[in-house]
């Protein structure tokens, strides 16, 4: 594609393999993005100096993320790619709907299971399921967060098959991170392609942390006073550091350690400044839930605050996302949200799930071991893409170790089909080609929702890769939502200002 | 009824306290480096002006910097190249200038939110350069230039917090924290050397004892400053009440003092604090240079070091070890 000796960024020979590709469908550009594609190959070797210059911004920036290393945590560059993903506007209204209805469920599917466990009870969800769950936390049933809100903040991965349906892979309901990064993208591509933002309707995504901190004000439980809102990091050796300090800093919220805060003899929690303890209304906490208090969870915790969960059960302090939410994190309940979303909303789900079979139920147990080949297999309560089996690419003896693994605990394993993800043309070493990828949008549910526009796309970056992970060498890009009727009618204005002089 | 102004304190006073606490530490060790880089460097040319037979040695260094205990388990004597590579280049003496600017970095690192861009750039890189090129320090040929980087690049660090930062609550932590450490430090040297100022300059007898009185001075970069102020007569004690009480020079104990004290009074509840300088301030005023003998100028130095410790004390316990249950004020409210 590269011409030799020349730096032209072709898109002659650029082919998805059968895979459903975002941008181009038999080398036509889809609807929503003939104005994208049009610029972009019209850049031809400019291109590759785009990218160059996102690099350099993305330092100067100091955008980074944290990866564990040999003798200590090492901060890097963020991985970008500068070509966006584009979604039309059509498209999205429809899947934000879809997130939106399936956050409402979850929600309503937690507080019941905190509370009456009625699904358990009308025989639409098993109840050995709950109390075998690694996240269900008996320390908060009975518990009545405000609103009847568990999960304020989800971030949901969004994948494609090869027909080009969109499905839900999974719901972030514990401390989702990720969305510092969608906007820092946004910050980026808007330096890089500073000329076509102004031509195209791309929808903006920084009205998140604004919404956020509506959300998180109307948590306190002190209305009509201005509330004290603490973002609780683990520290600067989080990999998620940087997003705390950026979402702490764009709320004008204060970034605490477990060390900042005390509950005192009058169950309120308490921030030590230099003038002497100040009351915290809301806690945006970013500890998962077992290290949130040493005297309810683990006490070993040094993260955490000591009597947080006293002052949250006597509603003097929102803790956001409620402790206990992350029990429909688990990807056995995965398996029953659409369910959920008949259950309580009498509603078909907008976006379908991934086919799950979940293997503590002997038939589909059966199913899944005859089917290994075909079949991912992943562990109920993992995060980060660890414990995956591939059966595709297993060998004998790691089919015979899934197998043990299975029949010794199904309760913990679920099955899926193996994916076509579906691609983008993303820049590789001065060439386009298609590489796999997901979608991390993020929904706030309060008094109201809010589905970002877009989310963090991100990119496997090697050759047939599936891993997005950016710990594993995965990468990102902008993901523009945008009206291609919008970018019609201004196309045809501008014809139509042209002939007239 | 609080009006605007008082509104605008109460947001003010809602610095956290291990924030204080890191910019307060933050401010130390850049100081401490800078110090440690000037002393290294003016000993290193005093040493080349002496003749062989003044033996001044390299251990008066590890006396100013307080480290004889920490130098001795690894060393068995002190021969040039350990004293300045223990004091300039080794990570695992915590009060080595690498050392020292890591700490600093660290510190400021988790509090990076509240410094302008710039300043954390130039830390990062100083914090870089040094960890690359200590070897520099160690070697006769570049210590001098190595040195003098640290300094001119502390000083660089300086000079954009100061005129770039707001000067708002945390800006007084850092400036508490350079001041108590340069207070803290000039005694350190007055403590190690003053048996050199006190000395009364004989009839060549002593053909060098104008270079080592200038070294300390120049120890402490007050050498030019004190020409310029000096008034004739035995300009070892001038030098010694010059460093003590000149309320004008940035490094006399005496400015440090009122330094701290004017950074206290945009926090709030400085009044401990701010006692426990004035009482420091007394004590200087009453003490008259010229009736010191060597004994009781080594005492009344100590007294200083124990106020200078107790001012420390006492900006801990104000403000960064809030009490943690039973005495929770509505700040807010």
């Amino acid at each position: 594609m590269r011409a030799p000796g020349g730096p032209d960024v072709g898109w002659g020979d650029y082919d998805s393999g059968g895979c459903w590709d975002e941008m181009l469908d038999r080398g036509r550009a889809r609807v929503a993005c003939d104005g994208v594609l049009t610029y972009l190959t019209s850049l031809g070797g400019d291109l590759q100096e785009r990218q160059r210059v996102a690099e350099s911004a993305i330092r100067a920036m100091g955008i980074t993320f944290t990866v564990a290393a040999e003798g200590g945590n090492i901060d890097r560059a963020w991985p970008f790619d500068v070509i966006p993903r584009v979604i039309s506007t059509q498209e999205w209204t429809g899947i934000a709907a879809g997130l939106v209805q399936r956050l409402i469920a979850l929600n309503l599917f937690i507080a019941d299971l905190y509370g009456e466990a009625k699904i358990v009870k009308d025989g639409r969800f098993p109840r050995e399921l709950v109390a075998s769950s690694a996240n269900f936390r008996p320390q908060c049933v009975g518990a009545e967060p405000s609103e009847g809100i568990w999960a304020h903040i989800c971030g949901s991965d969004l994948v494609r098959d090869e027909d080009g349906t969109m499905y839900v892979l999974e719901d972030n309901l514990r401390v989702p991170s990720g969305v510092s990064y969608m906007l820092e993208n946004r910050a980026v591509t808007k330096r890089v392609f500073a000329d076509l933002f102004r031509d195209l309707d791309i929808h903006p995504v920084d009205a998140y942390p604004h919404r956020l901190l509506e959300l998180l004000a109307s948590m306190s439980p002190r209305p009509g006073e201005t509330p004290t809102i603490v973002v609780l990091t683990p520290g600067v050796y989080n990999s998620a550091y940087f997003e705390h300090a950026f979402l702490a800093r764009e709320m004008g919220a204060h970034l605490v350690e477990g060390q900042d805060l005390f509950v005192d003899t009058d169950d309120c929690v308490y921030m030590r400044t230099i003038a002497g303890p100040v009351r915290v209304d809301v806690v945006y906490r970013r500890v998962d839930d077992l290290f949130l208090d040493p005297k309810a969870f683990r006490p070993d915790s040094a993260l955490g605050v000591a009597g947080l969960m006293r002052a949250w059960r006597a509603g003097n302090v929102a803790l956001v996302n409620a402790p206990g939410a992350g029990v429909a994190d688990d990807k056995v309940v995965y398996a029953f949200v659409p369910d959920m979303i008949r259950y309580y909303l009498g509603e078909e789900p907008a976006i379908p799930n991934v086919p799950t079979y979940a293997c503590y139920d002997a038939t589909q147990r059966s199913h899944v071991l005859a089917n290994l080949d075909n079949l991912v297999v992943k562990p109920a309560n993992e995060s980060g893409g660890y414990g995956i089996f591939v059966g595709a690419l297993a060998t004998s003896d790691e089919k015979d170790a899934i197998r043990r693994r299975i029949e010794a605990d199904p309760r913990h394993y679920v099955a899926q089909p193996i994916l076509r993800l579906s691609t983008a043309p993303t820049l590789c070493d001065g060439v386009v080609v298609p590489r796999h990828l997901d979608l991390r949008p993020f929904i706030l549910s309060g008094q109201r929702s809010y589905v970002t526009q877009g989310g963090l796309t991100r990119v496997a970056v090697r050759e047939g890769s599936i891993v997005v992970n950016s710990s594993q060498g995965g990468g990102s890009k902008d993901t523009w939502v945008l009206d291609p009727t919008v970018v019609k009618a201004q196309v045809q204005e501008q014809c139509q200002t042209q002939t007239q002089t | 009824m609080p009006d605007a102004d008082t509104n605008l304190k109460e947001d003010d006073t809602m610095l956290l306290s291990r924030v204080a606490e890191s910019v307060y530490w933050g401010g130390r060790y850049l100081e401490r480096a800078e110090a440690t880089a000037r002393l290294v460097k003016v000993h290193t040319e005093l040493y080349l002006d002496l003749p062989k037979s003044a033996d001044v040695g390299w251990s008066p260094l590890l006396a100013v910097t307080g480290s004889w205990d920490g130098f001795r388990t690894n060393h068995p004597d002190a021969s040039e190249e350990d004293v300045i590579s223990f004091l300039a280049a080794d990570a695992d003496n915590p009060g080595s200038i690498i050392a020292s600017i890591a700490h600093a970095r660290d510190n400021l690192r988790t509090t990076r939110a509240m410094l302008p861009p710039t300043a954390w750039h130039v830390l990062n890189q100083l914090h870089l350069w040094a960890m690359e090129t200590r070897p520099e320090s160690i070697d006769r040929r570049t210590r001098v230039r190595w040195m003098d980087d640290v300094i001119a690049q502390c000083q660089l660090l300086s000079g954009v917090v100061t005129g770039t930062m707001s000067h708002d609550e945390c800006y007084a932590f850092l400036e508490v924290g350079r001041l108590v450490e340069r207070a803290d430090m000039t005694t350190r040297v007055l403590d190690v050397q003053a048996g050199i100022l006190m000395r009364q300059l004989g009839d060549g007898a002593e053909p060098y004892a104008d270079v080592t009185w200038m070294s300390v001075l120049r120890s402490l970069a007050a050498a030019q400053m004190f020409r310029r102020n000096a008034s004739v007569g035995a300009p070892g004690r001038e030098a010694l009440r010059f460093l003590l009480k000149d309320p004008r020079f940035p490094r006399s104990v005496e400015h440090c003092l009122i330094g701290v004290s004017r950074a206290l009074l945009e926090l709030p509840h400085a009044d401990e604090p701010m006692a426990g300088c004035a009482r420091l301030q007394t004590a200087l005023e009453d003490v008259g240079v010229a009736d010191l003998t060597a004994a009781t100028l080594h005492g009344f130095v100590d007294r200083l070091q124990e106020g200078i410790a107790e001012v420390h004390d006492l900006v801990s316990e104000t403000y960064f070890r809030t009490a943690p249950t039973g005495s929770a004020v509505l700040a807010m409210t």
